[in-house]
């Protein structure tokens, strides 16, 4: 914890470049704007919820490089994420992947809508029905006629 | 000596916070009225001792005393004064005492405005409401005393972190803290109604004021945060889903959604338990987002570990009164008897279906905020959950909401024909297409979001138009329009607000799909094409601030010849903070920003330089301002004032049920 803040202090201290810097950048246009949608998907590992796109962190423009010399080297989205994660772990990864218990964080709105959807069908239905009960059949308004005619006034 | 007050009286308000807990709620069960009586004036006092706390302390930051270690932590003699000021709440012991204020403010207007409550009722608010005051009053003298003494005072202070030395993020925080506070009056409310067992339509009109004023600050402040993140933190973003920005985020989505539900208990004494439950919760979601802030738990998990005092003093103070409040719900809920009956389709399953995306989307958040810490101490994984995963599962709900928004606000209660009252719509929704083909082709079809978010705009503000056009009643054009003007306010408030959800989903898609982008080294004298214009950097010149230096570059920006701005990004050192921050130059525009960003020198000569056009960027926090000011108009309606009981005068035109 302490070499973190260490390492967040000096990326503090240190002045800041602009994220993505121009000498960094490929000359291929497909390739970089390849490399700049991975990179918004990857986590500053030394940041606080920054991609390595929008940070001005040295581990974050490392972790650029890195990436675009994967691309170059011809690698296809999937290795060049897959690269960083085997080295940097899933921490690196800013949308969570599908698999095993993270199945629950994707599934858990869906899952709740619809649970909530039938819970509200369910009771407006039995309101619904209270009201249909509600309305008045022809016989109990004929006897609210007469009953009405009875009284004086 | 004026210090010292403050602390006095900090520790004399936790006294009175007390009482004001204990005696009106033991005078409320045994019906003394002397012991009930005690809620009122104990309120004030409250208000009062706070204030003059929070004063002694303000005085501390302005006259930069540094024998308090607060202000030793966060202040500088070469502080502007605005930051002076700013930062007696910049940090957590201060930012708790403002807290306090609001909270205690709150407790005080339902005393000073409360005259026509009920007398158990205003006693059983004023003690939960003195309950929560002692708890965090608890809270700050344990654990966080803004007023702790140095021994040997330093000759100056450690300044405050530069990001937060900017006039927006100075007025930021108040605005989020009235919000939050604001919802501990609903949950005020709905546990003193779960205790008398009784709810009405009389509770849905007094609560309903409390909860627009918490809801509209809300939506202030993180309107406020939002346009300080885009010209502050560097790129033109405006939303990172931050688990701080999150924090605030669900208290707001919950109070939207127990606004539009205590509509329901007011007029039709319909959703009782299900109002009472939100009321809960969104306070509940307050104090989430309290712990979530104060013991950094969500950053890390260790740096909890590290110094868990704070971290569980809070989770303590959200157990017991939330998990005390939720206990008290499934007891008393089952009381709550729903008198008005409503059909499949009405008004009333509007609302519902309002709830219950509002609520989903606020567990998604929620779910995805805590994910990281649930992970982490159930399977030991450490992952992230980052914005990808929030704007996936966040967007559809928003989506939905906005196309179901319309409809539900014009259909009658109670029992409705949704063909008939989607009949009047047919010009909205051809509008509505003809928009987004005009989008797509005029992008040339880029992306589908823009244009389906360009038509849910335009859906939405069409639906306004609609809905107040449908609120005249029938008759000749002059007629109606006539009538149009003497709409109730919480009419048009309404319009604005809906409205105003309109213009934000437009601002966020324009400003998300269409921004362009330009990345370069530039010389001085060189310029390049941007969009339209050409910019070209003219110059740079050294500047030094009171407590910063700065290089500022002077960049032309033209368009076919002709000027359009000078235009001047800056990077401040900030020496004694040890901080840089990069000063964006951003010229605003109905139409889109300009927005530049110098950066380093760089080695070739030259120096890096970020700009961006950012089409209809400016319309995000118009509409963030519009439904605010909807808020305030309904503020000012008639009908919700506190002290509008039942005399309704004859002069109300067009009812609005």
């Amino acid at each position: 914890m302490k070499r973190l803040a260490a390492v967040l202090t000096l990326s503090l201290l240190a002045s800041p470049a602009l994220a993505v810097r121009p000498d960094e950048m490929l000359a291929d246009p497909a390739l970089e704007q390849r490399a700049r949608a991975l990179s918004q998907g990857l986590r500053c590992l030394v940041c606080r919820n920054e991609s390595i796109d929008d940070s001005d962190a040295d581990l974050a423009h490392d972790l650029r490089v890195l990436l675009r010399d994967r691309l170059t080297a011809g690698d296809s989205d999937a290795q060049a994420v897959d690269y960083i994660v085997a080295r940097y772990g899933e921490f690196v990864l800013l949308n969570p992947t599908t698999k095993g218990a993270n199945l629950i964080l994707w599934g858990a709105g869906p899952a709740a809508l619809l649970a909530g959807a039938f819970l509200a069908f369910s009771v407006t239905r039995r309101r619904a029905r209270a009201a249909d009960v509600a309305e008045l059949s022809a016989e109990d308004q004929a006897r609210v006629k007469a009953l009405l005619e009875d009284t004086p006034g | 000596m004026i210090v010292e007050l403050g602390h006095f009286a900090l520790i004399l308000a936790f006294v009175i916070a007390s009482l004001q807990a204990i005696l009106p709620m033991v005078g409320a069960q045994r019906r003394d009225p002397v012991l009930m009586a005690v809620a009122g004036p104990a309120a004030t006092a409250q208000f009062l001792l706070i204030a003059v706390s929070f004063g002694a302390l303000t005085y501390a930051f302005v006259t930069s005393d540094f024998s308090l270690r607060l202000v030793v932590n966060n202040s500088h003699t070469l502080k502007p004064m605005l930051y002076k000021v700013a930062g007696v709440w910049g940090n957590h012991e201060g930012s708790l005492l403002l807290w306090m204020l609001a909270l205690s403010f709150y407790g005080a207007t339902a005393h000073w405005f409360g005259g026509q409550l009920p007398e158990r009722l205003k006693a059983r608010v004023l003690a939960v409401q003195g309950a929560i005051g002692a708890a965090f009053l608890a809270f700050m003298l344990w654990t966080s005393n803004p007023f702790l003494r140095l021994a040997s005072p330093p000759m100056n202070g450690h300044d405050l972190n530069p990001l937060l030395q900017d006039p927006g993020l100075a007025f930021h925080p108040p605005f989020l803290y009235l919000g939050y506070v604001g919802l501990s009056m609903a949950f005020a409310f709905a546990v003193a109604a779960l205790i008398e067992g009784r709810v009405d339509a009389a509770w849905g009109r007094w609560v309903r004021p409390w909860t627009l004023a918490a809801w509209l600050f809300l939506t202030i402040g993180i309107t406020m945060g939002s346009l300080w993140a885009y010209y502050e933190l560097g790129w033109g973003g405006f939303w990172f889903w931050d688990p701080v920005e999150n924090a605030s985020f669900m208290p707001w989505l919950i109070a939207t959604a127990l606004l539009h539900s205590a509509i329901v208990v007011e007029k039709r004494e319909s959703l009782k338990a299900w109002t009472m439950l939100l009321a809960i919760l969104a306070f509940g979601f307050s104090l989430v987002g309290t712990f979530i802030v104060r013991s950094g738990v969500i950053t890390s998990v260790h740096a909890f570990a590290s110094d868990p005092t704070r971290g569980m003093f809070v989770l303590a103070i959200l157990a017991v009164f939330v998990g005390g409040a939720l206990t008290l719900f499934a007891l008393r809920a089952g009381a709550l008897e729903a008198k008005g009956v409503f059909a499949m389709v009405s008004r009333e399953t509007g609302l519902v279906v309002n709830n219950l995306l509002l609520t989903v989307a606020c567990f998604v958040v929620f779910i995805g905020t805590i994910w990281p810490l649930v992970a982490e101490i159930l399977w030991n994984r450490a992952l992230s959950v980052g914005a990808p995963f929030f704007n996936a599962a966040f967007m559809p709900f928003a989506i939905a909401l906005a196309i179901v928004l319309p409809i539900g606000a014009v259909l009658p209660w109670k029992r409705a024909d949704l063909g008939r009252a989607m009949k009047p719509f047919a010009g909205a929704l051809a509008l509505t297409v003809a928009a987004a083909l005009l989008a797509y082709a005029v992008t040339g079809g880029v992306s589908t979001l823009g244009p389906l978010g360009v038509a849910l705009a335009v859906w939405l503000v069409a639906g306004v138009v609609v809905d107040l056009w449908q609120r005249c009643g029938r008759g000749a054009f002059s007629q109606r329009s006539g009538r149009l003007m003497r709409l109730p306010r919480a009419d048009w408030g309404r319009a604005m607000a809906h409205a105003g959800f309109g213009v934000v989903i437009f601002g966020i898609v324009s400003l998300t799909t269409w921004a362009v982008e330009d990345i370069r080294v530039l010389k001085v004298g060189e310029s390049f094409d941007l969009g339209p214009y050409q910019v070209q950097l003219m110059g740079l010149s050294d500047e030094t601030g009171p407590n910063y230096t700065a290089k500022i570059a002077d960049m032309r920006v033209t368009k076919n010849g002709a000027e359009v701005a000078m235009m001047h990004p800056a990077k401040r050192t900030y020496p004694i903070a040890g901080m840089a921050t990069t000063e964006a130059a951003i010229r605003p525009g109905i139409f889109g920003d300009i927005y530049l960003v110098v950066g380093d020198p760089q080695d070739g000569g030259g120096y890096a330089v970020r700009s961006y056009l950012k089409p209809f960027a400016d319309w995000l926090w118009l509409g963030g301002m519009m439904m605010a000011l909807g808020g305030m108009l309904s503020l000012s309606d008639r009908r919700f004032r506190v002290a509008a009981g039942a005399r309704r005068t004859a002069d109300a035109v067009v009812a609005a049920e």
